[in-house]
C-alpha cells in the first residue's frame, strides 16, 4: 500500500485528476455535462470490478443497485419533498438493503445462476417501476423538482470529486488485506475458507460496498438529470454499458473501470455524427479489446511497465 | 371456451420457446458456452426472412429458407469470430473464460441488432406466414398459422430427438457433453463436434426466428428480452438439460398466456420471473440439472 504513493500510476492519476479539475476555466458547458454523467458513470463501474474482478461475483445487473438508489432518492423528493441530501443519502442506505438482498442468492449460487438472478433482479425492478407508475412515473419517468445546482462547472467539480473520492476509497479497500481476501475467496472459496478467512463476511462487505457506491452514485444522477427514468438507470443496456466499461478499462484494476467509463461516452459521443452507428462502431471497438487485449487499457498499461 | 383459448395459445406460444432453448441449452451442455448473441441470431433470421419475401419477393418458403441460412452462418460467425479466439486465447485465464465468452457474446449481439437497425429500421416486422386463414378448433378461432408453428416446433424437436439418440455424430455430440476429454481419447476431433453442434444451433435458431417473425412479428428491440427468455428458461430446466428446457419453455409459456388472458397483458412476465426467483432459491441446479 505504502509502495503505492511513490508508483508511477498515482502520479500519472493525481496529474489526471488535477487537470481534469481545470477543465471548467477552459471548456464549454457541453462538454462539462458529457463528462460529469461519465464521471457518475465511473463510479457505477469501479463499484461493479469490486463484486467482479475481486468477489468473483458476476453480477449482471448493476442497474438493480442503481436504479433502487436512483429510484428512492427521487421518490422521496418528488413525492414527499425532502431535502434532497437527505434523499441521497436514503437513497444510498436503500440500495444498500438492495445489495443485501442480492447477496443472499450470491451465497448459494455461482457463476451463470447468480448472473441469472441479478439479471432477475433487474427485470423485476423495471416491472415494479412499470406496474406502480402513480409512485414511480412509470415509462415517462419521474420528474424531480429540486437539483443540487443549476451551474455546469459545480455540478462537474461534484461529480468529479465524488469519483476521486470513491476511487481511492474502492481502490484503497481493494489493495487492503480484506481486498486479497476478497480475491482469494473469489478464485477459490473452498481454499480461502479452509485458511481460516470467513469468506461469507467478506463477500457481504462487498455487496455492501459496491452496492452502496453505485447507489449514491445513481442518487445524485438524478439529481443532476432532475428526472429519473428506466431507460437511464434501470434498464438491462444501462448495465451492459457499466460491464463493457469495466472489461474494457481492465477488470481487477478499479481505476481502470473509471477510465473505461468515460471512454465509452465520450466515444458515443464522438461518434454521434455517424448516427446509428455509434452504438455498432463502440460494441465493436469493445469486443476488439476483449478479443486482442484481454486486459483492457490499464491491464495492458500495467503489464508493459511491469515488463520493461 | 376460455381454457380452450388459453390451452391453444399456450401450446403455440411454449413450443415457440421450446425450440428457441433447446439449440441455447444444447451449446451450453456440449461446450460450456452461454451464447448471450441468441436473441440477436433469431431476429437475423426472422428479419432475412421478411427482407427475402417482402423485399426482394422470393415467395415465402424461399424467404423462410433464407432465413434460417442466415441464421446458421450468423451462428458460425460467432463460433469462429468471437467464441474460439477466446477459447483459444493463451493470455485469458481458464476460469475466467466463461465471463469472457459472455461479453464477447454480448457485445456481438449488440452488433448485429445494431446493423439490423441501421439497414432495416427499428421497425416492427411481421414475416408473411407459409399458412394463412383460419381455422376453428373447440370453438376457438385459431390462425392456421398459430398451429403451423406448434407443428414445425414438435417435429423439428423430434428430429433432433433422433439426431442426438439415433446417429454416431448425434451420439458424438452426446459424448462430449458428458466427457470432452474421453471423446478426445477416443480419438474424434472436439472442434468438429463444435462446429456440428453450432451448425445445430444456427438451425434450431434460424427456424424458431422465422417462425416466431411469422407468429407475432420481431424487431431490433426484441433481441434482449428474446435472450433473456432463452436465459431463463434454460436456467430453470436446468443448464445443458434438454429434457428441462422443454419442461421450461411449457411451464414459462403456460404461465405468461394465463396471466396475459386472466390478470392483465402488462404482467405478463413477473410471474415467470418470481417462479425463477423461487426456483432458484430451493433448487438452484434448475428443475432437472445435474451438479
Amino acid at each position: 500500500m505504502a509502495g503505492f504513493f511513490t508508483s508511477r500510476l498515482f502520479f500519472v492519476s493525481l496529474a489526471l485528476v488535477i487537470i481534469a479539475a481545470t477543465l471548467p476555466l477552459y471548456v464549454s458547458g457541453y462538454v462539462l455535462g458529457l463528462l460529469t454523467v461519465a464521471f457518475y458513470f465511473g463510479v457505477f463501474a469501479m463499484a461493479w470490478d469490486l463484486l467482479f474482478g475481486f468477489a468473483g461475483e458476476v453480477n449482471f445487473g448493476p442497474t438493480f443497485l442503481i436504479g433502487v438508489g436512483a429510484y428512492t432518492a427521487g421518490i422521496l423528493n418528488a413525492q414527499f419533498g425532502w431535502s434532497v441530501y437527505l434523499c441521497i443519502v436514503l437513497g444510498a442506505l436503500a440500495s444498500v438493503i438492495a445489495g443485501l438482498v442480492l447477496a443472499l442468492p450470491a451465497l448459494r449460487v455461482r457463476g451463470p445462476y447468480f448472473g441469472l438472478t441479478t439479471l432477475v433482479a433487474v427485470l423485476m425492478l423495471q416491472n415494479f417501476v412499470v406496474v406502480f407508475a402513480d409512485l414511480t412515473g412509470g415509462e415517462i419517468g419521474l420528474t424531480i423538482p429540486d437539483v443540487i445546482t443549476i451551474n455546469a462547472g459545480a455540478n462537474y467539480w461534484i461529480a468529479l470529486g465524488f469519483m476521486t473520492i470513491s476511487a481511492a476509497i474502492l481502490y484503497g479497500l481493494s489493495q487492503s488485506p480484506v481486498g486479497l481476501v476478497l480475491q482469494a475467496s473469489g478464485q477459490d472459496p473452498v481454499q480461502a475458507g479452509a485458511l481460516g478467512f470467513n469468506i461469507v463476511k467478506h463477500k457481504l462487505a462487498a455487496f455492501i460496498v459496491s452496492a452502496f457506491f453505485s447507489g449514491l452514485s445513481g442518487a445524485l444522477l438524478v439529481f443532476y438529470f432532475g428526472t429519473a427514468s428506466v431507460g437511464t438507470v434501470v434498464d438491462v443496456a444501462v448495465g451492459v454499458n457499466v460491464i463493457v466499461s469495466a472489461v474494457l478499462g481492465g477488470r481487477r484494476t478499479v481505476l481502470g473501470a473509471a477510465l473505461g467509463a468515460i471512454f465509452l461516452i465520450v466515444a458515443g459521443e464522438f461518434l454521434r455524427p455517424t448516427g446509428e452507428l455509434a452504438t455498432f462502431i463502440v460494441s465493436a471497438v469493445a469486443l476488439l479489446v476483449v478479443l486482442f487485449f484481454p486486459g483492457g487499457f490499464l491491464g495492458a498499461a500495467l503489464s508493459r511497465e511491469a515488463r520493461s | 371456451m376460455r381454457a380452450f383459448q388459453i390451452l391453444i395459445d399456450g401450446f403455440a406460444i411454449s413450443a415457440l420457446y421450446a425450440l428457441g432453448a433447446t439449440g441455447f441449452t444444447l451449446i451450453f451442455g456440449v461446450s460450456g458456452v452461454l451464447n448471450l448473441s441468441h436473441g440477436a441470431i433469431m431476429v437475423a433470421a426472422a428479419v432475412a426472412a421478411w427482407a427475402a419475401a417482402s423485399i426482394l419477393g422470393v415467395g415465402t418458403y424461399a424467404g423462410a429458407l433464407i432465413g434460417v441460412g442466415v441464421a446458421l452462418l450468423t451462428a458460425f460467425a460467432t463460433y469462429f469470430a468471437v467464441v474460439k479466439p477466446i477459447q483459444d486465447s493463451r493470455r485469458i485465464p481458464n476460469e475466467e473464460k466463461e465471463i469472457f465468452v459472455l461479453t464477447g457474446t454480448l457485445l456481438w449481439g449488440i452488433m448485429i441488432q445494431e446493423l439490423i437497425a441501421y439497414f432495416f429500421t427499428n421497425n416492427a416486422k411481421t414475416v408473411l406466414p407459409i399458412v394463412e386463414g383460419v381455422v376453428d378448433i373447440l370453438g376457438v378461432r385459431t390462425p392456421s398459422n398459430e398451429i403451423f408453428t406448434a407443428i414445425v416446433c414438435c417435429l423439428v424437436i423430434a428430429l433432433l430427438w433422433l439426431l442426438v439418440n439415433r446417429t454416431r455424430t448425434g451420439k458424438a455430440v452426446l459424448a462430449a457433453s458428458m466427457n470432452p476429454r474421453g471423446v478426445t481419447l477416443l480419438g474424434l476431433e472436439l472442434t468438429n463436434i463444435y462446429i456440428v453442434v453450432w451448425a445445430i444451433y444456427g438451425i434450431l435458431a434460424g427456424i424458431a426466428g422465422v417462425l416466431l417473425g411469422m407468429f407475432l412479428g420481431v424487431s431490433s428491440y426484441s433481441v434482449g428480452p428474446l435472450t433473456a427468455s432463452a436465459f431463463s428458461i434454460v436456467v430453470l430446466g436446468g443448464l445443458g438439460s434438454v429434457s428441462g428446457s422443454l419442461i421450461a419453455a411449457f411451464v414459462v409459456g403456460y404461465l405468461e398466456t394465463l396471466t396475459a388472458y386472466l390478470v392483465s397483458p402488462a404482467y405478463r412476465t413477473i410471474p415467470a420471473l418470481l417462479l425463477l426467483v423461487f426456483v432458484m432459491y430451493i433448487r438452484p441446479q434448475g428443475l432437472l440439472g445435474r451438479r
